[in-house]
């Protein structure tokens, strides 16, 4: 059973999940970015479940396993529609939106297919290994997404501040939870340790966006040359 | 195999991340001038120097906290620390790459001072608003 400093933790990640839509609602800006909030509010949702379902059957049921590699699976594809919709807002006025889109599934569809012909070679527990490495391949296709975005934000001399921060938190969120899941793959014996860490670094992008909501207003500018990483 | 090249390219692209965040964090300060009363008390005359984050933060945590301010000031803190880390180990090979650190620490200092001219408005708000009858 998680300690008290787990819970402690993980309601802590909850309550931010949930001040990210509060901020985003009272800055008017809910709408403007529906899928994060979708993504935020539904992440308060399966925290809520997980928490009933490890309240009936511990921590190390398979109930409780199951549901959370399937409902953190399932919010993994609702953050590539996040994503998906940040592309949008930054290539609105080049009206490239249902490239995007159709960009997006045939990624996403590549990289499950990818990850079940990975798992069908190698495992006899199917099921269960494929959720495994489809989380650790999408969270990578994820970063390298969040990569180009970023890229083409430069490209495209994009100054809106509460935008790039939202790219950004969300670069730094997928390294960290690809380099944690490449982690435990490599080294499955101290599972115990990257299980620690997951919903720390999943109280970051909730705090970062809450952030960028409650502070940034809309019409905050900043030039995004001066932010690439040069040592020049 | 898969993993291992993963975990490489994550590291990678996470460093670069948490910089450009760290900058837009930074930047947001770097278009509000200083005012008198924090270079008084800071002792900062004309730039800030790249050691001076450090004596800033002190001086931050003799005002009272906004709870608000609290995740930005660790992550600069992080970041500050980073930089740190990056001027005495790989900067020595690469002076260019010393330069730019300490260009970044002088940004943390800034942006420190910033916020503390940020709580001593609060402060002198809360106050006057005690000060009321």
């Amino acid at each position: 059973m998680p300690g008290t400093m787990q819970y402690v933790v993980w309601l802590i990640g909850a309550l931010l999940e949930a001040a990210v839509v509060v901020c985003a609602i009272k800055r008017s800006a809910f709408r403007r970015y529906f899928f994060l909030n979708l993504y935020m509010a539904s992440e308060v949702v399966a925290s809520a479940i997980r928490f009933e379902i490890l309240q009936h059957y511990g921590f190390t049921s398979p109930n409780y396993a199951y549901f959370y590699f399937y409902s953190d699976a399932l919010l993994t594809i609702l953050l590539f529609l996040v994503l998906s919709s940040l592309y949008s807002e930054v290539f609105r006025e080049l009206n490239a939106e249902r490239y995007i889109q159709m960009g997006s599934v045939v990624l996403f569809a590549g990289t499950a297919l990818f990850s079940f012909a990975v798992v069908e070679q190698s495992s006899a527990k199917l099921l269960s290994h494929f959720v495994y490495e489809i989380s650790q391949n999408l969270y990578f296709v994820g970063l390298v997404l969040t990569y180009i975005l970023w890229a083409a934000i430069l490209k495209l001399r994009e100054t809106r501040t509460r935008l790039i921060q939202l790219v950004l938190s969300l670069g730094v969120y997928f390294s960290l939870y690809a380099a944690n899941y490449a982690l435990r793959n490599l080294y499955p014996s101290a599972e115990a340790l990257f299980t620690v860490l997951n919903p720390l670094i999943g109280c970051f992008l909730p705090f970062a966006w809450a952030y960028a909501f409650w502070k940034l207003p809309e019409e905050a500018r900043l030039a995004p040359a001066g932010l690439a990483v040069s040592h020049r | 195999m898969t993993a291992a090249f993963i975990l490489v390219c994550s590291v990678g692209f996470l460093l670069m991340f948490f910089v450009s965040y760290c900058r837009s964090l930074l930047a947001t300060s770097s278009s509000v001038a200083l005012t008198q009363e924090v270079r008084d008390v800071t002792g900062i005359t004309s730039a800030v120097a790249p050691d001076d984050f450090s004596r800033v933060i002190q001086l931050l945590q003799l005002c009272p906290d906004r709870p608000e301010e609290r995740g930005r000031i660790r992550t600069v803190s992080a970041y500050y620390r980073f930089l740190g880390l990056i001027r005495s180990t790989t900067a020595a090979a690469a002076p260019s790459l010393k330069s730019w650190a300490d260009r970044e620490r002088a940004q943390c200092g800034y942006f420190a001072a910033v916020v503390l001219g940020q709580r001593i408005a609060f402060s002198r708000d809360l106050l006057a608003q005690q000060m009321l009858p």
